[in-house]
């Protein structure tokens, strides 16, 4: 067999390869947003705070030349978008879905406003792990070039699996996000709690976006999220607030993501735009297969908004 | 820290205890000794002063005057923190678990100190041998909201003793459980007590309980106490007359002979539906309800009750089944409610009967401001006609309000309740359909009530009546029927019920 040509098979192989390149920045920020629900708590400007992220990873990447700064700088974006919604929540009579999509809106705004001058130039690249160099077959090294954030990402997950049910911290969390009453009972104030969380949940989504304009695509350009941020929180849902459902998830949506470029890759060239699709389609399938109009979700945190 | 429970009982005594709220005055002067070892019973009806000396006792309040002794010391309370750091605990009346965490996570994560990381071997080698010394068996591996009502409140409990608490306050301890169930959680505080290793004091309002269980009682009325002494030289009449005073309370009609031929007026059959969480459902194979009974259906909360008055009154759809009024078919629309006669009593009725902001007039007149005197639809809908309307049924039903026009929501509990039932037994009634009409009402409205439910009776309306607290089916009823996880599944006469044969299908032991 041709090593180059290797037909059919490079169809599985560049969903795989996608699942993994694509899949990142919705790990990131469903975690995030895993611990920012686990609290009781929705943030939707996950969004905006991906998009800034992405920008500003981008700018410090390109002012300082390294990739690792830009990470930092979009975590610390990250970190201030969350504990801003958190603040903010932390009022009588304030919505957090409402005060979630004004900053999804604002995130990117001001992300735009900001990035104008970064469209330009470049910045350095995250770095890969080539984990395919043992193959010659170019679409083998493709698919296994795995970057280190994918890695952590994966990580990252199998340990807030653990520490939610081994942790004094996760345990909190818990509390918190199942009933406010219970956790004031223990002394817990739980807006602190809250705080804390949707602020770590914002800065893991602001790495997320930093994946996206340090690696994948690799740019900064103002529609560099086609909408991760808000599908990350349907995939929260799907995932059941677990983890590692949700590092699975991201895997799921980054494959059908893969679907329509690896389609075109091996020559399918009439009606592959449809497979572009296949992401949202996912969503709108899975979210329609797992609500139910008189049941409540199992494993929801009581306290969440959405489920109460 | 590892949780013990070497501290012994202590004892706590409140001396000339005094708070007020603004002019108002909550406790005036109680002085109340709940000696070591012993079970106290504190009664009283809402607003008496019960939680407000409780939560002076637990440093949630700061007294205007007053001092606390524990153990013969006098001590300054002034948090929560305060209270536990001397071994004083409470026990709410709604549970203060976390759902979805495991009982060993609830128990490790309410301690003081919880490590960092949790060493999950060593907790729960720790956790079992503490279990050993506890009375109650219970399974800590599984997840709270799993487990049943009288398990939780075990495990509330328990917590307390595992966070080294030897003074517990219990409030109204048994309201959620079977008979069976508040019998056997009682009767082991009880023998930890009697053992010299706790100390309780028990909110109540069931005098049964009281006298089966508790050593002493103190009785709470308007803030003051009204007496105190040995549960053994107490009868239940000398109870309620300190817990109520001189008021006359409304006594309840007596019984009109019941008529075993008398025409069928609700007739249910086959009917299924979902429940709550959609993943079980609700199936009611066959009731009849005649024309003067009251069918009382027990059951502990959450096994279905609810969802089948929903179904009655049109607010749950149904999967299959016909429910029939009369013979007529009845889908609880309002039209057929109007023309059946079918009245509706739900259980919360600021949330189920009323719309909290409207006023008393509006809400009374729901069923009658779109027709005139002879039933026929008006085009023009007359203020003046609803405000005498329901001037003429706040009189009649003692309803206390500042004036019509006030929304509905500014009324005590009582009076919401009388303005739903001025509604709702006003004119021709043939089904009422009642749920948990008394829960969170005092002494004398509970009274009242349930007096104007006989009286629906007596004059020929068919009653079904939903209630978890079962003396309340006892002393109505004319039948009981037990629904038990979705299904009826015991029925009786009243003059053969037994409470211990009706706790046990409503715990499912059958």
């Amino acid at each position: 067999m041709d090593a180059t040509e290797i037909g059919l098979w490079g169809v599985p192989l560049a969903i795989l390869g996608g699942a993994i390149r694509v899949s990142t920045p919705f790990i990131f920020v469903s975690l995030g947003e895993a611990i920012t629900e686990r609290s009781g708590r929705i943030n939707l400007g996950l969004e905006g705070t991906l998009v800034f992220g992405a920008m500003s990873a981008y700018a410090v990447a390109v002012m300082t030349g390294s990739p690792w700064l830009g990470l930092l700088a979009a975590a610390f974006a990250g970190l201030c978008f969350g504990l801003f919604h958190g603040w903010i929540c932390k009022f009588p009579k304030v919505n957090d879905i409402a005060i979630g999509i004004a900053l999804m809106l604002f995130g990117s705004g001001l992300a735009f406003f900001f990035g104008k001058p970064f469209i330009q130039p470049s910045a350095p690249d995250l770095p890969a792990i080539p984990f395919g160099a043992w193959s010659d077959i170019p679409q083998v090294q493709a698919a296994l070039d795995v970057n280190v954030l994918f890695l952590i990402g994966a990580a990252l997950a199998a340990f807030l699996w653990w520490a939610f049910r081994n942790t004094r911290a996760g345990l909190i969390l818990r509390v918190v996000g199942d009933s406010s009453d219970a956790a004031r009972a223990m002394g817990l104030n739980p807006n602190t709690v809250r705080l804390a969380a949707t602020g770590v949940g914002g800065a893991l989504a602001g790495i997320g976006g930093a994946y996206l304009s340090l690696y994948y695509p690799g740019s900064w350009t103002e529609g560099i999220s086609s909408g991760q941020g808000l599908m990350a929180v349907a995939l929260v849902i799907f995932a059941r607030w677990n983890p590692l459902g949700c590092f699975a998830a991201a895997l799921l949506f980054g494959g059908a993501g893969a679907l329509g470029p690896a389609l075109q890759s091996v020559g399918v060239t009439q009606g592959y735009y449809l497979f572009y699709a296949a992401p949202y389609i996912l969503t709108l399938v899975i979210m329609i297969a797992t609500s139910s109009p008189s049941r409540s979700l199992a494993g929801a945190p009581g306290e969440l908004s959405i489920t109460k | 820290m590892s949780a013990t429970i070497s501290k012994k009982a202590v004892g706590v005594e409140t001396i000339g205890m005094t708070m007020r709220f603004g002019a108002f005055t909550a406790l005036d002067d109680v002085s109340v000794k709940v000696s070591t070892g012993s079970f106290h019973a504190l009664l009283g009806e809402n607003g008496a002063g019960k939680s407000t000396l409780v939560k002076c006792m637990m440093g949630f309040y700061h007294p205007t005057s007053g001092d606390i002794l524990v153990d013969g010391r006098e001590v300054t309370i002034a948090s929560p923190r305060d209270a536990s750091a001397l071994g004083l605990g409470m026990v709410y009346q709604h549970f203060t678990l976390v759902p979805s965490l495991t009982g060993a996570e609830n128990l490790v994560i309410s301690r003081e100190k919880v490590p960092g990381v949790i060493d999950w071997r060593k907790e729960r080698a720790a956790l079992a041998q503490f279990m050993e010394r506890m009375p109650f068996k219970l399974p800590l591996d599984v997840k709270v909201a799993e487990l049943a009502a009288g398990e939780k409140q075990k495990l509330e409990i328990v917590k307390q003793l595992y966070l080294g608490r030897s003074f517990l306050v219990l409030d109204e301890p048994t309201s959620v459980l079977t008979p069976g169930e508040a019998q056997e959680v009682l009767g082991l505080v009880r023998a930890m007590t009697r053992a010299g290793d706790l100390t309780v004091l028990m909110i109540s309002h069931k005098f049964h309980e009281v006298t089966a269980f508790a050593d002493d009682v103190s009785v709470l009325r308007k803030g003051r106490l009204t007496g105190t002494g040995c549960v053994t030289d107490l009868d239940h009449r000398q109870m309620a007359t300190m817990m109520i005073g001189d008021q006359p309370i409304a006594a309840l009609d007596s019984r009109a002979e019941p008529k075993p031929d008398a025409e069928i007026v609700l007739k249910v059959k086959a009917l299924k539906a979902p429940d709550r969480t959609g993943l079980k459902s609700i199936r009611i194979e066959d009731l009849d309800v005649r024309s003067g009974e009251i069918v009382g259906i027990a059951g502990i909360s959450g096994n279905g009750q609810k969802e089948f008055l929903e179904v009655l009154a049109g607010q749950r759809p149904r999967d299959a089944g016909e429910v029939t009024v009369r013979g007529t078919a009845y889908a609880a629309t309002r039209a057929e409610a109007r023309a059946l006669n079918v009245r509706l009593i739900p259980e919360e009725p600021m949330k189920n009967a009323c719309a909290p902001k409207m006023t008393v007039a509006e809400n009374i007149s729901f069923r009658t401001f779109d027709i005139d005197g002879n039933g026929k639809p008006v085009s023009w809908i007359s203020a003046s006609a609803i405000r005498s309307f329901s001037a003429r049924l706040v009189e009649q039903f003692k309803v206390k309000t500042a004036s019509l026009s006030s929304p509905i929501a500014s009324l005590s509990g009582g009076n919401v309740q009388r303005a739903v039932l001025a509604r709702e037994l006003t004119g021709e009634v043939d089904l009422l359909i009642v749920s948990n009409p008394c829960f969170g009402l005092d002494f004398s409205a509970v009274a009242e009530i349930r007096a104007r439910i006989m009286k629906a009776r007596n004059a020929g309306a068919a009653v079904l009546l939903m209630s978890e607290d079962l003396d309340e089916l006892l002393e109505l009823s004319d039948r009981i029927v037990v629904m038990s996880d979705g299904a009826l599944v015991y029925e009786t006469p009243i003059a053969q019920a037994s409470v211990q044969t009706i706790g046990e299908h409503m715990a499912g032991h059958h």
